[in-house]
């Protein structure tokens, strides 16, 4: 027989994450700048913040941005009709947004993943109660049901992250089941049958890597939602209470003297928008950047 | 000569159709076998009657399937996972979805070796770079840090191919392993399938739809249609002096260079008619047996 022609990988590939990157496009870099500034200014807080949120001084209350006429340098961004620091108030509020918006999605993430793996691969009995728990649990209204679970188990901010939890754990649930019956169909999944691996060999070694890019897809979503979430539930304050700094909190607070003193209430809804804009943008970047299609 | 793989009367129904009705095959140690048949024919539902991958809908009415002197059929899961991949090992169709896209070759390799001979990652890294070598992969060690998108359709089939015969199983099942591939690479494949199998020493049941290559490789072939099997034997008597007038058809529609090309000739009406009584009757058997 003759001899068999060698056969080499045709080119060097381009370095990996530099390719990745490139797919991302302006969205990723958006997205990642705005949510890494979100997340350095909710861990410093304590530190740039000029002011202590929680400190009055009703002799200066009211006072608009330091660029606008009659503003003082102290207060870059104006005070509230506390004479609080609007700007020191809104970096604290990040912490709060941001420690809710990890928690949340990351607890809702793991209920969800494991539901919906064990639903899309083992079908039958798992599948239909997971998927008819998820079709009942749809039906509510998401913000009423936290509203009723922040009355029972009271407010603060346990019970915002609960809420979030017990809401949202579904819209993982529905995408990961669906994507592992996907996945489950494609030829490398039968050929790990073939092989000789087990059904929770194959799940955990073939199809949940293939899931990974999806999965940090839908946490960056998740994470704006639940800032969103988040704002709601302070904004009809059964979050945070007392003294801690939210925005929901701070728009309630705006809303009251919206003619006297509009950016107080006009600062907090820039914050939330930026931020929720910021997850979203990342979201759509990485799934760009980690989508297996289009890595051909 | 022993069987490695005896199928005795195998029929298998996917609803209401009767895909498989009455097949039976046998691979000797050692051999190829090529297994023919055109689309529909069920040649794959062989193969996948044997790893278990039948589709939901589908039940083995009747038959046996036998493994080493094993029932593959009525054997435990966790019995038959022991022998797939190890034993019994498969090459498929398609080498572009065969691989788990985001995993590195290497892990792919080093997962089954280490499953079914419980080696160290160290020796299992080792010997995965061998069998590249073995398939005449340069650089095998670069390879293995490798994506699947990062290689060839070709180069992926000779991944897949390595990894059928890692653990040097007795039976390779060849799922038309030439048909994604083109023309020039098909040729390589053959070589590097037939190479393989001398010096692991497995026997293959190459499942295909070319004559050509059968002609090739197989000693022996099965001829299916319809689910059922037309022709059995050496393969120069197969292909010189055929039996049935389906596999003369099945001949001559083979195209060739020196006469002009020519569809598949309908098999003779009455041929038709009596496979048609054929299987009632085959029917009917089947539907009074408990299933």
């Amino acid at each position: 027989m003759a001899d068999l022609i060698l056969s080499g990988p045709i080119s060097a590939p381009a370095s990996r994450w530099r390719s990745a990157l490139a797919r991302g496009g302006a969205r990723l870099w958006i997205g990642g700048v705005l949510v890494a500034l979100l997340l350095l200014i909710a861990l410093f807080a304590p530190v740039i913040a000029p002011h202590d949120p929680a400190e009055q001084d009703l002799m200066s209350a009211q006072l608009p941005p330091a660029f606008m006429r009659g503003g003082e340098a102290a207060f870059p961004l104006g005070t509230d009709s506390l004479g609080r620091c609007v700007l020191s108030r809104l970096m604290y509020s990040a912490r709060t947004a941001v420690s809710v918006a990890l928690i949340a999605s990351l607890l809702a993430a793991i209920i969800g993943i494991a539901l919906g793996l064990v639903a899309g691969a083992f079908g039958g009995v798992p599948d239909q109660s997971v998927s008819r728990l998820i079709d009942v649990w749809m039906a509510f209204p998401p913000v009423l049901l936290s509203i009723v679970l922040a009355a029972v188990i009271g407010a603060g901010l346990v019970s915002v992250i609960a809420a979030i939890v017990v809401v949202d754990w579904t819209r993982f649930a529905r995408i990961i089941r669906a994507e592992t019956q996907a996945q489950l169909a494609r030829d490398y999944a039968a050929a790990a049958h073939v092989l000789g691996l087990t059904r929770a060999q194959a799940l955990r070694l073939e199809i949940l890597p293939n899931l990974v890019p999806l999965i940090v897809t839908l946490l960056a979503v998740e994470m704006g939602i639940a800032i969103l979430v988040e704002v709601i539930l302070s904004f009809v304050g059964i979050s945070v209470t007392g003294d801690t700094a939210s925005w929901g909190g701070m728009i309630t607070e705006g809303r009251q003297i919206v003619y006297q003193a509009p950016w107080i209430m006009a600062l907090p809804i820039l914050a939330v928008i930026i931020s929720v804009i910021g997850f979203n943008l990342l979201g759509d970047g990485l799934r760009a950047a980690l989508d297996p299609v289009q890595r051909r | 000569m022993s069987a490695v793989l005896e199928i005795d009367n195998l029929h298998v129904a996917i609803g209401a159709a009767n895909v498989l009705r009455g097949v039976s095959l046998r691979v000797e140690a050692g051999e190829v076998r090529g297994l023919v048949g055109e689309s529909g024919a069920g040649k794959s539902m062989v193969g996948r009657t044997i790893f278990g991958l039948l589709p939901a809908k589908a039940a083995i009415r009747a038959g046996q399937v036998q493994f080493e002197g094993r029932d593959l059929l009525a054997m435990p899961d966790k019995e038959r996972r022991g022998l797939l991949g190890r034993r019994i090992a498969l090459i498929p169709q398609d080498p572009m979805t065969s691989l788990n896209p985001v995993r590195r070759i290497g892990a792919q390799m080093v997962a089954l070796l280490q499953l079914h001979l419980g080696l160290s990652k160290r020796a299992a890294l080792d010997r995965a770079a061998d069998l590249l070598a073995e398939v005449a992969i340069r650089d095998p060690a670069r390879v293995l840090q490798l994506y699947p998108h990062e290689l060839s359709g070709g180069m992926r089939q000779r991944v897949l191919i390595a990894m059928a015969f890692a653990c040097d199983p007795a039976l390779v099942i060849a799922d038309e392993p030439t048909t994604a591939l083109d023309v020039t690479v098909q040729r390589q494949v053959l070589q590097l399938v037939e190479r393989m199998r001398q010096r692991h020493d497995a026997a293959i049941l190459f499942v295909t739809h070319d004559l050509g290559v059968v002609a090739k490789i197989c000693r022996s072939m099965t001829v299916l249609h319809a689910g059922r099997v037309l022709e059995d034997g050496p393969t120069a008597d197969v292909l010189v002096k055929p039996h049935h007038a389906y596999t003369r058809a099945l001949l001559a529609a083979t195209p060739r260079a020196d006469r002009p090309a020519d569809a598949l000739k309908p098999v003779p009406p009455a041929l038709i008619e009596s496979l048609w009584a054929e299987a009632r009757r085959l029917d009917q058997l089947t539907a009074t047996r408990p299933a």
